[in-house]
């Protein structure tokens, strides 16, 4: 008896041990991981597709909040029922709060097509998660604003890997009946936040952390910062200070944008980063306003790309074509809050006005917001002679500052 | 019970109090199912039944609902199968390793879900390469689920005791006749306090679900997860809780009538 | 399969068909051999729980010695005690896994001090058919979603809520989301997983052992002191294992009225989530385990592991 007990459990432990070291394998066709960056590595061997076949009758969507309704937030905002109906793919979409779960959950293989800001694309890239995008099967790419096309976080080595969907800044929102006077920087959730203790709110993310960086750029500019993703040691340990220090005043920090619209509602949050849909939605229901502030702000270029393992690659282009198209990207763009990529959608906003609000065509505009992008050991405002702190150092940092 | 009238009192009073704490979120969400205001103001200044109605109509509430008793049931017959076994095994038998594996059966709930929850998503994706979905979601609840059954089952087979089945066996009937007609009748309450306990566990999860089920899969937790904070639906959300609170009342009284037993089984 | 059926007479006289006759060889093999027996019992729970879980819990742990690419997040399997040092070093892991134990511990004792009372009236005072609504009462909660009840402290924490209702005329307002709220609220959420095992450990306990110590002499004071608890005690740290548990690794109430604090469960969340980091979250995820798993050992001397 002893001993069939004993080899039984020998036998179930060297089992688990061998089951245990044969799995969790890395992915293979990730070779780089020396010099990750723009132009800096070599994405893996993919292929685009050549041709364009019928739709295959689903599709699994991974969209910022906003991005792909279909009626169930509000049920006069739908441009999925309409795309279902034209093409025959049943749709899911899954919403993501931050670029850190964007990544994480396009790994899972589950999803065929993403937005991703410029914070994800490069490592969805360089992971080989997605495969480039052939343009010539997208007919209304040609429409897109050609300063979105070909830019370093969709194009890599020449070789493009996604469709521009639009592009926005981060915000300034606040609570016009307890916060006064209306601000006007970033200053009131940093230096200013005392003010408003225990109901300042900020983006849960470690890219955020630029958002501090940009604010030191235009207040301490002795620590020479010129890129808010190109710190050094020295300079993170600044911003890292500067955000624990509004820590003291932070209630809640929000990844999820319903939870801050709710937030804002029942006023337990007053003021905080924002992006324009949570302001429109948050308006009905509470006093609130935004604003661009004057040291500018981080913002976000979003690009659509295909999955390499996806299993619905006709209906992701299919979806590609369809957001882009000038009435479906006009109506994301209106209800999203952000400038539209296919400069046809002007025409077709509700708001004649919107695109000039949002400065869509101007590429000198866009050009002074600091996208979301990947920081990486090799600075990205060209330094070389000193290190900079990569995106784990941000998100080791980001779990020390929220303690 | 020789205990003097001001303790009694005092009981009582401790009993009410608790109960009042343990009812009060709950007559909070009944209340704000019926709030107009959706951002749940207190108190309400108006009741509607608007909400209610559109519960009745939302096909994600009730595909949701419909996946998770699907998943529930599932677990719940794995756990049974497999708890029981394990309880006879530890019951009737001493052998090397006996502790060791009511160890391994408590661990699934002993350790923290999220443990759970992401060994089995790493096993189930890297390792074994498949992907994840409602098989991978039932095979997760009912690892958590087989401790609850199994503690019920061991339990009542302690007090049983084995002459039973001796006897039986002594007036000739084999083993699987003794099993049907001597063992299962005495232990069916218990299978059934610990099914229903299993069954409750599995529809409420929601860790180890996150971890587990395909991104098509959605169980009753992961929906209301994803609409809690969205303005339009969550009085919906809290419709729904004030429909199970409701309606769980049906489920426990019948283990209760069944078993028994008056412990409410054990977890 | 019945075409050729010979008789033969069984023990009491039964006729035996070539089916029966093949079940009983097969139980009587089994009569004879209780290893069989035992193996055949023990197959399917130990292939699934020894060896399915226990090896994917293993392939987890291994995976905390490993890193990831940060750029692609992909995992690169080269051995390293680099998470395990970061866990080490860096003070806020340490802070984290401190203050999850302390808001743990909360929870156990205040669920302890308010399920005890209520679990000694529902066992020896309450008559049979109270005990069973009693019972029904406190197993009603565990069916309303564990969200919607953490959403409804959300909203009662909340400014204008039902705890700033209910105490504002005794000058306190609601202490908004932090620490306390998540103590409240998830010493709420495990409550009847208290009051459970302590009313069958009341349960059986007989009256008698507290009628013959009254008889020698104690007062009811005594009684309870010196008969009473020590008998529930291992029934209390029955509850104490998943009040503990339960906390130590939750991550969901946290963020509905936790604030900005984070726990455990939060950085191991967040890790394999957000930061795609499955070596780190893994290592992170040991911490935890050891605490439970000692826990466990340092109860099972107590026999609460019983009273499950």
């Amino acid at each position: 008896m002893r001993t069939v007990r004993r080899a039984l459990v020998a036998a179930a432990a060297s089992t688990a041990l061998i089951v245990a070291a044969c799995g969790t394998s890395s992915d293979d066709s990730s070779s780089s991981s020396e010099e990750p960056g723009t132009g800096g590595f070599q994405p893996p061997d993919l292929q685009a597709m050549s041709s364009l076949g019928d739709g295959e009758g689903q599709l699994n969507i991974l969209a910022w909040p906003g991005y792909a309704e279909d009626g169930s937030t509000d049920p006069k905002v739908d441009w999925v029922t309409p795309f279902e109906e034209e093409t025959g793919c049943d749709v899911n979409v899954k919403v993501f709060g931050t670029s850190d779960e964007a990544v994480s959950l396009m790994k899972t293989g589950e999803y065929d097509v993403v937005s991703a800001s410029g914070d994800a694309s490069l490592r969805l890239i360089a992971g080989g998660d997605v495969e480039p995008v052939n343009t010539d099967l997208i007919p209304n790419y040609k429409d897109v604003w050609p300063f979105l096309k070909d830019q370093p976080w969709n194009t890599v080595n020449g070789v493009n890997y996604g469709v521009p969907h639009g592009w926005g800044a981060n915000l300034l929102m606040w609570n016009t009946d307890v916060v006064k006077p209306a601000p006007t920087s970033w200053g009131v959730v940093f230096d200013g936040g005392s003010k408003y203790s225990g109901e300042v709110t900020a983006y849960d993310s470690p890219i955020y952390i630029a958002d501090a960086a940009l604010y030191l750029m235009k207040h301490q500019p002795d620590l020479g910062i010129k890129d808010p993703y190109a710190l050094d040691q020295d300079q993170l340990a600044a911003a890292v200070d500067l955000l624990k220090q509004q820590r003291q005043n932070v209630g809640e920090y929000w990844s999820d944008y319903l939870k801050e619209i709710q937030a804002f509602k029942s006023g337990s949050s007053v003021v905080g980063t924002t992006w324009q849909v949570i302001v429109n939605l948050a308006e009905a229901d509470a006093p609130v306003k935004a604003i661009l502030p004057e040291e500018g702000s981080t913002g976000w270029s979003d690009t659509w790309m295909v999955a390499a393992n996806s299993d619905h690659k006709n209906c992701a282009y299919m979806w590609m074509n369809h957001i882009i198209s000038p009435e479906a990207n006009a109506q994301v763009a209106e209800w999203f809050g952000e400038a539209p990529a296919n400069r046809k959608a002007c025409a077709m906003t509700a708001n004649k006005d919107h695109c000039d609000i949002y400065h869509a065509g101007d590429a000198q505009y866009a050009s002074q917001i600091h996208w979301w992008t990947t920081p990486i050991a090799q600075c990205l405002d060209g330094r070389t002679d000193v290190q900079c702190t990569d995106y784990s150092d941000w998100t080791q940092a980001w779990t020390e500052i929220k303690g | 019970m020789t205990l003097s009238r001001p303790t009694r009192i005092a009981l009582l009073v401790a009993l009410i109090v608790g109960l009042a704490l343990v009812y009060i979120p709950l007559l909070v969400v009944v209340v704000n199912s019926f709030n107009v205001d959706a951002t749940f103001a207190w108190p309400p200044d108006q009741l509607t039944l608007e909400w209610w109605r559109k519960a009745v109509d939302n096909t994600g509430a009730r595909d949701a609902i419909w996946t998770s008793v699907k998943a529930g049931l599932l677990a719940t017959l794995v756990a049974l199968v497999l708890g029981t076994l394990a309880a006879f095994a530890l019951a009737r038998f001493r052998f090397f390793g006996r502790d060791a594996v009511s160890l391994l059966v408590i661990l699934p709930i002993a350790l923290p879900g999220i443990v759970t929850g992401i060994a089995l998503n790493n096993a189930f994706r890297t390792i074994i390469g498949i992907e994840l979905g409602f098989v991978t979601l039932v095979i997760a609840h009912a690892t958590f689920c087989i401790v609850v059954v199994f503690n019920n089952v061991i339990a009542r087979l302690r007090r049983l005791g084995g002459n039973f089945e001796e006897a039986s066996m002594d007036l000739g009937a084999d083993t699987f006749t003794t099993f049907r007609l001597v063992t299962f009748p005495m232990l069916r309450s218990a299978l059934l306090a610990g099914g229903l306990l299993a069954f409750a566990l599995s529809f409420d999860e929601i860790i180890v679900t996150t971890f587990t089920a395909g991104a098509e899969v959605q169980t009753l937790p992961i929906w209301i997860f994803n609409n809690l904070f969205r303005p339009n639906q969550a009085p919906i959300v809290n419709v729904i809780g004030s429909a199970l609170i409701v309606l769980s009342v049906i489920p426990i009284y019948l283990a209760q009538r069944l078993s028994g037993e008056t412990s409410g089984g054990r977890i | 399969m019945t075409a050729t059926t010979t008789e033969r007479e069984g023990a009491g006289g039964g006729v035996l068909t070539a089916a029966r006759r093949g079940k009983r060889s097969v139980s009587a093999f089994l009569d004879r051999s209780p290893r069989v027996r035992l193996g055949g019992l023990l197959a399917a729970p130990f292939f699934w729980l020894g060896v399915a879980y226990l090896g994917a819990l293993a392939a987890l742990f291994i995976s905390a010695f490993w890193t990831t690419d940060t750029f692609t997040g992909d995992v690169v399997r080269s051995w390293t005690l680099e998470n395990f040092r970061t866990l080490v070093h860096e003070d806020v892991y340490r802070t984290i896994t401190i203050r999850t134990i302390w808001v743990a511990a909360l929870v156990t004792v205040v669920d302890a001090i308010i399920a005890f009372p209520m679990a000694f009236y529902m066992a020896k005072i309450a008559s049979p058919r109270a005990q069973k609504l009693l019972v029904v009462a406190i197993l009603m909660p565990l069916w309303a979603s564990y969200l919607v009840k953490a959403y409804a402290w959300r909203i009662m924490f909340s400014e204008g809520g039902v705890v700033d209702w209910a105490f504002n005329p005794f000058g306190i307002g609601s202490p908004g989301y932090g620490l306390t709220a998540t103590v409240i609220t998830l010493g709420y959420m495990w409550l009847p997983f208290m009051i459970l095992p302590i009313y069958a450990g009341l349960e059986r306990l007989p009256n008698s052992l507290m009628e013959a110590s009254s008889d020698l002499g104690a007062r009811p004071a005594r009684t309870f002191r010196t008969v009473v608890l020590p008998m529930a005690f291992p029934a209390v740290v029955a509850g104490s294992i998943f009040t503990f548990s339960l906390t130590l690794g939750d991550y969901i109430a946290v963020r509905i009225v936790g604030g900005t604090n984070q726990l455990l469960g939060n950085v191991v969340y967040d890790n394999i989530g957000a930061a795609n980091n499955l070596p780190f979250a893994a290592a992170m995820a040991t911490v935890p385990v050891v605490i439970m798993l000692i826990y466990l050992w340092a109860v099972r001397r107590t026999g609460a592991l019983e009273n499950l």
